[in-house]
């Protein structure tokens, strides 16, 4: 393992709610896009869901960022050069690249909120809807998961060493869309089929998340063994609440009791694994 | 550029005074920390007078806050840098920090104004016992070479240098009778970049989203319509 003795950048609970709602915002945009490219009319309501949960997820984003930052009313430094104010964008920055997807993805984000509300015409009718859709999917996977590789990128202990985050916290933030959407479905009293699809869909994401936490554990090797105090040990057991008791719940009971049990888990689960992932190298 | 210019930090003749973290403090008017045990082998506290050069650092800063100066030093922008912290995050010596009073991250500037005016930096100038050097950066390179020969003839053979190879030079030479580790630096062999883990956590999150993706349409798939 690299030894370094980087300080720590003091990224606390801002950066944290800006990674969970980045996930879910993205997360929620890439749910809706596979219901609306590939589902059938009485998928629309959920794709709907879906896009009407994002936008408000992620217009917190920019605000948790910018109260982060030591002088935040230069939060446009991020992308456009303030000597030259031509744009800046670094392709070897997780940073700069993510705060470009960040505005990208908004465009996308806005446009089919607008579309779910009804507001947009006969604009995304059609081929170029599609088209716009399946982008603005892509620019949200990656929303959801650019977060764990800017952590890597950097010199921090147990961050930098281990190649997982980036696909564990995208597994995580699409079973916290998941979970999210079947939540507020079941207040609007969706059909049984609509929440079976969620589920489904969860699982694999679940099992996703699984495995990817295993690969990190794994990668990181001895470092790891600083998990091992017990603050951090609390937090896995939530993480792990969030992921198998979920699992085990809807194997074993049927019912509107353990599916919103199973759902709050979920996103119990990716706040903590978010907590202890952000922490555990700072503190 | 005008010149390029280091430091040759010689840890064997430091006698802990303290002279160079008030002359710096003082000149830079930067407050004080509250005194603390163990403060470090050479009482700057973090190695302030560190300087991370190399070229994929300072256009690592998303802002592009930190710049190289003509006199070939890193130097971070106050009025560009929005103290995002990322640099901080990314810096193995630890010696970027972040400073409460004006939010921003702040590293040892050379005394870049010292310089533009043709005079030492503080630490330097301050050092009773010329610990602390400064000039060329080719003469502290011979400088550093012949006290290290003289050391290693005495029978130091710990003594060694570092700095010189690190990160393609660090502009900062430091004479060690210990490995690095023990005074807060990497090894040579670990003085690698953050951009090092790019590709492997981009392709991580890529599988994830393709594996993902297609659970989801298999999921979302209608199995007969009445499930």
């Amino acid at each position: 393992m690299v030894q370094h003795f980087a300080a720590p950048p003091q990224w606390e609970w801002y950066i944290v709610w800006y990674f969970f709602l980045g996930g879910l915002a993205g997360g929620a945009y890439a749910l809706g896009a596979i219901l609306r490219l590939m589902g059938d009319r009485r998928d629309a309501p959920l794709a709907r869901l879906a896009f009407l949960v994002s936008l408000p997820a992620l217009a917190l984003c920019p605000i948790l960022l910018t109260l982060d930052l030591g002088r935040p009313l230069r939060f446009w430094h991020m992308l456009i050069d303030a000597r030259t104010l031509a744009p800046s964008f670094k392709y070897w920055s997780p940073m700069s690249v993510g705060a470009w997807a960040l505005v990208i993805f908004s465009v996308f984000a806005f446009v089919s909120f607008l579309e779910a509300l009804g507001l947009t015409g006969r604009l995304l009718s059609g081929g170029f809807g599609g088209l716009f859709t399946a982008v603005g999917a892509l620019c949200g996977l990656f929303l959801a998961g650019y977060t764990g590789v800017l952590l890597s990128v950097s010199n921090q202990p147990l961050w930098s060493d281990t190649w997982a985050l980036g696909g564990l916290f995208l597994a995580s933030a699409l079973s916290v869309a998941t979970a999210s959407l079947a939540l507020l479905a079941r207040l609007g009293a969706v059909p049984d089929r609509v929440e079976h699809k969620l589920w489904r869909a969860d699982r694999v994401f679940i099992v996703l998340e699984l495995v990817l936490l295993a690969v990190f554990l794994v990668s990181l090797g001895t470092v790891g063994s600083r998990f091992l105090e017990p603050r951090w040990l609390a937090l896995w057991a939530l993480v792990l609440a969030g992921t198998v008791v979920p699992l085990a719940l809807r194997l074993g009971a049927r019912g509107r009791g353990p599916a919103v049990l199973a759902c709050l888990l979920v996103l119990v689960g990716g706040l903590a694994l978010r907590v202890v992932v952000i922490f555990s190298a700072q503190l | 550029m005008a010149r390029t210019v280091g430091f040759f930090t010689d840890t064997t003749l430091c006698i802990g005074c303290k002279a160079c973290e008030v002359a710096c403090k003082e000149w830079n008017q930067l407050p004080g920390h509250a005194p603390r045990f163990g403060d470090g082998y050479d009482n700057t506290g973090q190695l302030d007078d560190q300087n991370w050069r190399h070229v994929q650092f300072h256009e690592r800063t998303t802002t592009n806050a930190i710049i190289r100066t003509e006199f070939d030093t890193v130097y971070i922008q106050p009025e560009v840098c929005n103290g995002c912290r990322d640099c901080i995050a990314a810096c193995p010596y630890h010696v970027i920090g972040f400073d409460e009073t004006t939010g921003l991250a702040r590293k040892c500037t050379f005394c870049y104004d010292r310089l533009q005016a043709n005079l030492t930096p503080a630490c330097a100038k301050a050092c009773p016992t010329e610990s602390i050097k400064f000039g060329d950066l080719g003469t502290m390179r011979d400088v550093a070479a012949l006290r290290l020969n003289q050391l290693r003839g005495q029978g130091m053979s710990e003594a060694r240098l570092y700095g010189d190879k690190e990160y393609g030079g660090l502009h900062a030479l430091f004479l060690l009778t210990d490995k690095p580790e023990a005074y807060g630096l990497p090894k040579t062999e670990d003085a690698v970049l953050p951009s090092r883990n790019n590709v492997r956590g981009y392709l991580g999150m890529l599988v994830t989203a393709v594996l993902g993706m297609v659970g989801a349409v298999f999921a979302f798939r209608d199995r007969g319509g009445s499930e």
